[in-house]
């Protein structure tokens, strides 16, 4: 049990809870898509925080490949997302 | 103690990132704030030992989402707002509103604090190192001695493999959804000559990072982010080609990455191995050309995504209308 590792695992949960937070209020698209960047980045931080073992010894390196997934999925949902929020005002428009 | 200060302040500037990210009305100021705390995050996995995840961080995390992100806002004058065009909300929804964001907080409070007790009650019962204990004794026979790609491309290359077909199913999404946006002013002298400097540069890197990724940190993804991060700049430079393929050139391309792949594991699969379970021999030499083509198709794949749909092609555009010629013919 490492001081360093449970810091910067308590950052990784208050980033989720912020970003769920925003992702829920705010009233614009793009912000909400912003807002769940961060979550996700906050799981990151969480992930990478569980790897890490101390100065001297190399860190897990399972999590670390989750993470570098997790961050091209990620970029490929986001992407994803914009391009559906800006058809979006085009189809409330032929209403 | 030094080391503990500067992790309090990182992690301070994390969370406080996070929050005028969030809570910034104004959503060009907090797409730039994202992508602040985007670099600041990527210090944070060097300092924890992961070079790997900070250089993909950097390069997609921070900038490529914000690029894309930033492309999205300058495409939308008036803000995202989903029910923009229906009437105003009746009033006295202003009581229920402040109820339900308080209620929202609390919630999400409750959450972080379940997952903070779930993990410190982790992190209490006795460790087990099974995982990196068996990653560290099969390094040797896995062709790479980095053993971050020696996961992502042998140990769980079945992972990558659905990755690389959520990338591909992504991007035909877009391509669904519209054409591709209007291209940007031509550039000015400084930036023009910066673009001529910094493209060749990019090129030259994304092969780097490709070739290292066996034994250092790097590999497909950096690799790809940053062949696409060339494509990025030339665009916003203002010239019509961004290095993309044309027609059916460009579908190759997108699909190299799934396509080697499956062609890798099928072929291994009738050779009497598992499907992926490459010989020791060749693991090596079979990663890096599956490397290859994952980096191709991921840069095409962000790329497309930053030009936000299909780019107006010249050669499916005449394969169509020589189609349409011949169906007039008979």
């Amino acid at each position: 049990m490492l001081t360093t590792q449970i810091l910067y695992a308590l950052a990784g949960c208050v980033v989720v809870a912020l970003g769920l937070r925003g992702a829920l209020l705010h009233a614009s698209l793009l912000q909400r898509i912003v807002a769940i960047n961060v979550m996700g980045a906050g799981v990151f931080l969480l992930l990478i925080a569980v790897a890490y073992r101390g100065p001297g010894l190399p860190p897990d390196p399972l999590p670390h490949a989750l993470v570098l997934t997790g961050i091209v999925v990620a970029v490929s949902a986001t992407a994803l997302a914009l391009a559906l929020a800006r058809r979006l005002p085009a189809e409330q428009d032929d209403d | 103690m030094s080391l503990l200060v500067f992790d309090g302040l990182l992690l301070f500037s994390i969370v406080s990132l996070a929050w005028a990210t969030l809570t910034s009305s104004d959503e060009r100021l907090s797409v730039i704030l994202f992508m602040a705390f985007g670099l600041v995050l990527a210090v944070a996995w060097g300092r924890l030992l992961a070079p790997d995840v900070a250089l993909a961080e950097a390069a997609i995390g921070a900038g490529l989402t914000g690029a894309l992100l930033l492309a999205a806002v300058r495409g939308q004058p008036r803000p995202l707002l989903p029910g923009a065009t229906h009437a105003p909300r009746k009033q006295g929804a202003a009581g229920v509103t402040v109820v339900l964001r308080l209620a929202v907080t609390l919630l999400s409070a409750a959450l972080a604090g379940t997952l903070a007790w779930a993990l410190l009650h982790a992190f209490s019962s006795t460790p087990h190192d099974l995982l990196p204990r068996a990653i560290s004794e099969n390094l040797e026979a896995s062709g790479v001695s980095n053993p971050v790609t020696a996961v992502l491309l042998n140990f769980r290359a079945y992972d990558t493999l659905l990755e690389l077909a959520v990338l591909l199913t992504a991007v035909l999404g877009i391509f669904a959804l519209d054409q591709a946006t209007p291209g940007y002013q031509p550039a000015g002298p400084v930036f023009d000559g910066l673009v001529r400097w910094l493209v060749p540069v990019l090129i030259l890197m994304a092969g780097y990072l490709l070739w290292v990724g066996a034994h250092a940190p790097g590999g497909a993804f950096q690799a790809g982010a940053t062949l696409a991060a060339a494509g990025v700049v030339l665009r916003l430079a203002g010239r019509s080609r961004t290095g993309l393929p044309d027609g059916y050139m460009l579908r190759i391309v997108m699909a190299a990455g799934v396509g080697v792949f499956l062609l890798v594991g099928l072929t291994l699969l009738l050779l009497g191995r598992p499907f992926l379970g490459y010989p020791p021999a060749w693991a090596g030499s079979l990663i890096l050309l599956i490397e290859t083509a994952a980096m191709l198709s991921i840069a095409a794949t962000l790329l497309l995504a930053f030009l936000g749909g299909q780019p107006e092609s010249t050669g499916v555009k005449a394969a169509a209308n020589r189609q349409r010629e011949e169906i007039s013919r008979c």
